[in-house]
């Protein structure tokens, strides 16, 4: 795979290697390692490797809903399936590039927003106050409810005639003219990015609160001392801290966002406004509404090559960075 | 130290805003479940015009919720118990021992972490049925199926967290033990898995969730009898009405078991994200 070697790569530079580590005892028991792995690996096999190979090779054949039963059977099409999807003049690859530009501007500003408030909140909770381990409890709701269960009751507050979100825009606070479509048309960008930050962000909150953890106390008492104040201790100590906990953080965040099914689903139903036709649903519809499935891999290789791409650059420029880190 | 007046006020600010953004939603699913249809199909109102639980008592009849309740519990249950197990074997090999091919397993694990449901939906729907028709095995459609899909979902996350706990567990303990005669079977069970509790019950919380709240492979792999709650709730809009107050009640009902049981162990999850993914 493309990660392994961008992983493996980083030489031994003399003066940062570290010693290299004890051989652990038993090592005589050479099978067992891979004995407890075998459940592991069988069912990635099963259920993710051979399921992504299938998808590789449909994706070069000519597969409609005729040969579904039997789908070996279908005429291969050669780069047939790839050329449509990225022929952007045409209606499937124009409306692909579209649907791929939402999603990478849908996903930063969510990932933007949801490391924003759940640092920030992190941070404000860091010292003990009253009141603040049932906030913190409170916090966690939108992670822990049903994906289905939240987002139908966003979909209840963006209703045009009985939503709350009308009501109080429109009826109480007179702010529009008249009530607004949410879960239609160019406002549904903005609905769907607020049910994605309210729901994701309690993650990032999770994870600084536990990476502030890690932060000694010495550091915060030292800055006392050398009279920095609350604001500077933050900048200078806090936040640069969170560094490796935020690289972990932020691409995690960015493949769970960017790979959403469930919210946009839930939210808008089979088929997405064209302002919020994020790229999974984009894909569903394609095979499954259009039962085309061979322009439905097609387009999946390709959005799995790009999160590739984007892993492996994203993991060579953080590793290199740790490593300066470590040299420093 | 206190803090100074400045932080004290932004931090009152911003905890006061985020609370109404995150109570929003919470406060409409219960006050909307205690109204009347009336109330809810007319224009918003902050509080009901008369409180009911009649939306409670029709849930269950409007659509056969308690089995829609029994599958997703014996799914994500078992999905939960089997992604754990699995996660605690492969994690102790990874965290233990030196063999060939640890670096292409983890990564190879981790990375199909990444992978997009949608890319494998439809091949694994195809190999579910090929395998059905070819050994009997029914899969696709049966609560089997979902199970086997949903313990992967959750199993990168959690071989990738215990392996992180597993390390913070000090090699002495167990090695002790190797000398004292235990199997690594023995080690681990006696040992690093007491050990390694918060990271377990982390873990568990974790895959528990994924499987409960998944909604792409329910709809497409399910039937109506292995139907999970995921897709159970749509049965509630009609083409004429929409039961609002019973999709509210319905709602509530189905998340209560799995907010309650992710904010007793709550404790544990960031213990278990402190050791495991924060390094």
């Amino acid at each position: 795979m493309t990660i392994t070697t961008e992983v493996e790569k980083p030489p031994a530079r003399p003066g940062t290697g570290r010693a290299p580590r004890p051989r652990p005892g038993r090592i005589r028991r050479i099978g067992l390692p891979y004995l407890l792995l075998l459940p592991a690996l069988i069912l990635e096999l099963l259920v993710h490797l051979v399921p992504m190979v299938i998808g590789i090779v449909m994706s070069f054949k000519e597969l409609t809903q005729f040969y579904i039963r039997d789908w070996g059977t279908a005429p291969w099409s050669g780069l047939d399936n790839y050329r449509v999807s990225v022929d952007f003049d045409a209606p499937v690859g124009e409306a692909l590039l579209h649907s791929f530009l939402v999603t990478v501007g849908f996903t930063l500003l969510s990932v933007g927003l949801c490391w924003l408030i759940g640092t920030a909140a992190a941070i404000f909770m860091q010292d003990t106050f009253r009141g603040r381990g049932l906030l913190r409890a409170l916090f966690l709701v939108p992670y822990a409810l049903p994906v289905y269960a939240a987002v139908i009751t966003w979909v209840f507050m963006f209703q045009h005639d009985n939503g709350l979100v009308n009501h109080v825009l429109h009826d109480q606070l007179h702010l529009t003219d008249k009530p607004s479509f949410w879960l239609i048309g160019d406002n549904s960008f903005y609905a769907l990015l607020t049910v994605s930050v309210w729901k994701g962000w309690p993650f990032a909150f999770l994870i600084v609160m536990a990476g502030l953890q890690n932060i000694p106390g010495e550091l915060y008492e030292a800055a006392a001392l050398d009279g920095a104040g609350m604001w500077q201790q933050i900048r200078r100590i806090t936040l640069p801290s969170l560094g490796a906990v935020n690289q972990v953080l932020v691409l995690v965040l960015f493949l769970w966002t960017f790979n959403d099914f469930n919210t946009p689903f839930v939210l808008f139903g089979r088929a997405a406004p064209e302002a919020a036709d994020l790229i999974s649903v984009h894909i569903y519809q394609a095979s499954f509404v259009t039962w085309n499935f061979g322009t439905g891999s097609a387009m999946s290789v390709l959005l799995l090559l790009f999160l590739l791409a984007v892993t492996g650059v994203y993991l060579a420029v953080t590793s290199r960075g740790r490593r300066a880190s470590h040299a420093r | 130290m206190a803090p100074p007046r400045s932080f004290l006020w932004s931090r009152r600010v911003f905890l006061t805003l985020l609370t109404g953004f995150v109570l929003l939603p919470v406060y409409v699913m219960v006050s909307s479940s205690l109204k009347p249809l009336a109330d809810v199909t007319g224009e918003f109102r902050w509080l009901p015009s008369g409180l009911t639980i009649r939306p409670y008592i029709d849930i269950w009849s409007t659509v056969p919720l308690a089995r829609y309740f029994v599958n997703s519990l014996v799914v994500a249950g078992a999905a939960t118990v089997c992604s754990v197990v699995i996660a605690v074997f492969s994690a102790y090999a990874v965290s233990r021992y030196d063999f060939r091919g640890k670096r292409a397993f983890t990564v190879t694990v981790l990375s199909t972490q990444m992978f997009p449901g949608i890319l494998f939906l439809l091949p694994l729907f195809l190999l579910y049925v090929n395998i059905g028709n070819a050994t009997g095995i029914a899969l696709f459609g049966s609560r089997g199926g979902l199970i086997l899909t949903y313990l992967t979902f959750s199993l990168p996350f959690s071989i990738w967290m215990l392996i992180g706990y597993f390390d913070s567990v000090p090699r002495d303990l167990d090695e002790a033990a190797l000398v004292d005669g235990c199997g690594p079977l023995g080690a681990l069970f006696r040992i690093v898995v007491p050990a390694a509790i918060p990271g377990i019950v982390a873990v568990a919380v974790y895959a528990f969730m994924t499987a409960w709240g998944e909604v792409l492979f329910a709809s497409v792999m399910t039937n109506d009898t292995t139907r999970t709650l995921a897709v159970g709730l749509q049965g509630y809009s009609t083409l004429n009405d929409v039961y609002w107050n019973q999709i509210m009640a319905a709602s509530l009902v189905v998340s209560v078991p799995v907010v309650a049981g992710f904010l007793l162990l709550q404790r544990y999850l960031v213990a278990g994200l402190t050791a495991g993914a924060v390094k």
